[in-house]
């Protein structure tokens, strides 16, 4: 028997297909062949070996496939959410969008930046002007007036050097003196002094401020000021109706000025109530002038304007002038403060209204 | 096959080592499931990484599943105690081969000394990688040819057709020459 015929006889002993003759023949023959049974204990034990490595290379597949399984579950495909398109799109272009837009944002907020877009909104939103007349530019005029003054009487020098910073409109509410004004006319004043329409200026104290209304009453306190006659005019505490023909008078310059307008919204800046928006013409010096109506009763005081805004000037409503006049306290008042309740203008010209009044209006120069 | 201490081992270690044994699927994806996390824990803690606890732990079932084989399998304690102790004697050696920071790892699990079992295994490693080599030195067709025969028990006929021999006595010679080639390149690096 050569080697292929004995290792074809053992692969069919090991495995189980020989019938029992057969076996038998085959393991005498091992019997009587000490070499034989030798490559048949050999061949079995190698065959072993090969069945173990076959068996443990199964099983290792089998634990990585396990291993597998274990640590990435397989996520069946129905529960896989298949994102929108514009999802997609999004993730796919979040970051240049995110990029493009703060190039737009900078570009934008620059471009108005640079068209000076902020300052007219600055501008726009402070578009309230209180009409007290800034000196400045007089003051130029009397320094160069006054240098020429120098150089006539050099005694001079110093004329001029402390004159008013701001110059404004009050009038007599009371006539032993009590006049009223606005409070943006006189606040951070040093000093007041009042100048009728005849030249004479008094010196006056600052008795009451009411900065809620923009109102001040100040008290003529010089020794030369007479006590007047009962003012003219009365005041009307009922609001006006809208269209009443209104005129008012005060000093945008040193001479007293007359203008004429109509109540054109019962209420004021930005919707305040204690205020009426006219259609007057009235300019910085306006500021504490009163508002008539044709009657000759006093409805308002002039207190601002709108600016870019054509005929939207102030006035104060005469039923805030009122309750702040009854809110001043009685000890700060050196006499007693009487509004007259007789009107003697109603059947009157206008001219003739504005001479009578005239008298009772006074230049407000805040020093 | 196994001799069982049935006090302390139960049923349903038992029917996992069966399971084992056959090499079922779905034992060995519960096995992964039940014991994974505690070794994952134990490499962690000790200065391990992720893919590390997965050789470990892979390795812990391929000696698990050797014992087991052997056929003299005897589990004297439950097998999470088995594989933990598996795994940490195996973390302990890797740290140690790597000369890595050698930490503490003394757990709070149970742990029984598998040293013997691990010693058998490194044996049986050695002995197939053997045959591995050989039969990767073999080639094909003669690989496959071994493998169907001897694993698969297919029949010399249906071989002969599988590969297209012209006749079975063909394919016999054939397979004859694989075997010996073989037996020859195993017993040469033994």
């Amino acid at each position: 028997m050569n080697e292929q015929d004995f290792i074809a006889q053992a692969d069919r002993f090991l495995s189980g297909r020989m019938d029992s003759a057969e076996r038998i023949a085959f393991e005498r023959y091992c019997e009587e062949n000490p070499p034989a049974a030798e490559q048949l204990a050999t061949h079995r034990l190698f065959l072993q070996q090969l069945r173990q490595h076959a068996d443990r290379a199964a099983f290792k597949r089998t634990l990585a496939s396990a291993a597998e399984r274990y640590h990435h579950p397989v996520i069946p495909a129905t529960s896989v959410r298949r994102e929108p398109i514009l999802v997609t799109l999004w993730n796919r272009f979040k970051v240049n969008s995110l990029v493009a837009a703060s190039v737009a944002i900078v570009a934008v907020f620059s471009t108005l930046w640079l068209s000076g877009y902020y300052k007219t909104i600055e501008k726009t939103t402070t578009n309230y002007s209180a009409l007290r007349r800034d000196m400045n530019t007089v003051k130029k005029n009397v320094n160069a007036q006054n240098a020429v003054i120098r150089n006539i009487n050099s005694e001079k020098q110093k004329g001029g050097q402390s004159e008013g910073h701001f110059g404004a409109t009050g009038f007599i509410i009371s006539p032993n003196g009590y006049v009223v004004t606005n409070y943006h006319v006189i606040k951070d004043a040093d000093s007041v002094h009042l100048q009728n329409t005849k030249g004479e200026s008094f010196r006056a104290d600052v008795i009451y401020i009411d900065p809620t209304h923009d109102l001040a009453m100040l008290h003529i306190s010089d020794s030369t000021f007479k006590t007047l006659k009962n003012t003219p005019y009365t005041f009307k505490e009922a609001d006006s109706e809208l269209g009443e023909d209104v005129y008012t008078i005060g000093f945008p310059r040193d001479e007293v000025v007359y203008g004429q307008g109509y109540l054109s919204s019962r209420t004021g800046y930005a919707g305040d109530t204690t205020a009426y928006q006219l259609s007057i013409p009235v300019n910085p010096g306006n500021s504490g002038g009163p508002v008539m109506d044709s009657r000759g009763q006093v409805i308002g005081i002039i207190s601002g304007k709108q600016t870019g805004i054509d005929g939207a000037s102030f006035a104060i409503k005469t039923e805030a002038l009122l309750k702040s006049i009854s809110a001043i306290p009685m000890d700060s008042l050196e006499s007693r403060l009487t509004i007259n309740r007789k009107n003697s203008l109603s059947g009157l010209k206008r001219t003739d209204q504005i001479k009578k009044i005239q008298d009772y209006v006074y230049l407000v120069k805040v020093y | 096959m196994s001799k069982l201490n049935r006090s302390v081992v139960p049923d349903a270690d038992l029917k996992t080592v069966e399971g084992i044994a056959l090499g079922n699927a779905a034992v060995l994806e519960s096995l992964y499931h039940d014991y994974f996390p505690i070794v994952l824990n134990m490499v962690i803690q000790n200065n391990g990484t992720e893919e590390e606890a997965k050789d470990i732990f892979q390795e812990a079932v391929i000696v698990l599943y050797d014992k087991i084989r052997q056929g003299n399998f005897e589990l004297s304690s439950k097998l999470k105690t088995y594989l933990y102790s598996v795994c940490r004697r195996l973390w302990l050696k890797q740290l140690g081969n790597q000369e890595r920071a050698f930490q503490d790892v003394s757990s709070y699990e149970e742990v029984i000394p598998v040293e013997d079992d691990l010693a058998k295994h490194r044996e049986t490693e050695l002995q197939l990688s053997l045959m591995e080599q050989a039969l990767d030195k073999l080639g094909e067709p003669c690989r496959t040819i071994i493998h169907d025969f001897y694993i698969l028990n297919l029949s010399m006929q249906e071989i002969c057709e599988k590969f297209g021999y012209t006749s079975a006595d063909n394919a016999k010679n054939q397979k004859y020459k694989c075997l010996q080639r073989l037996k020859r390149l195993f017993f040469s690096t033994t």
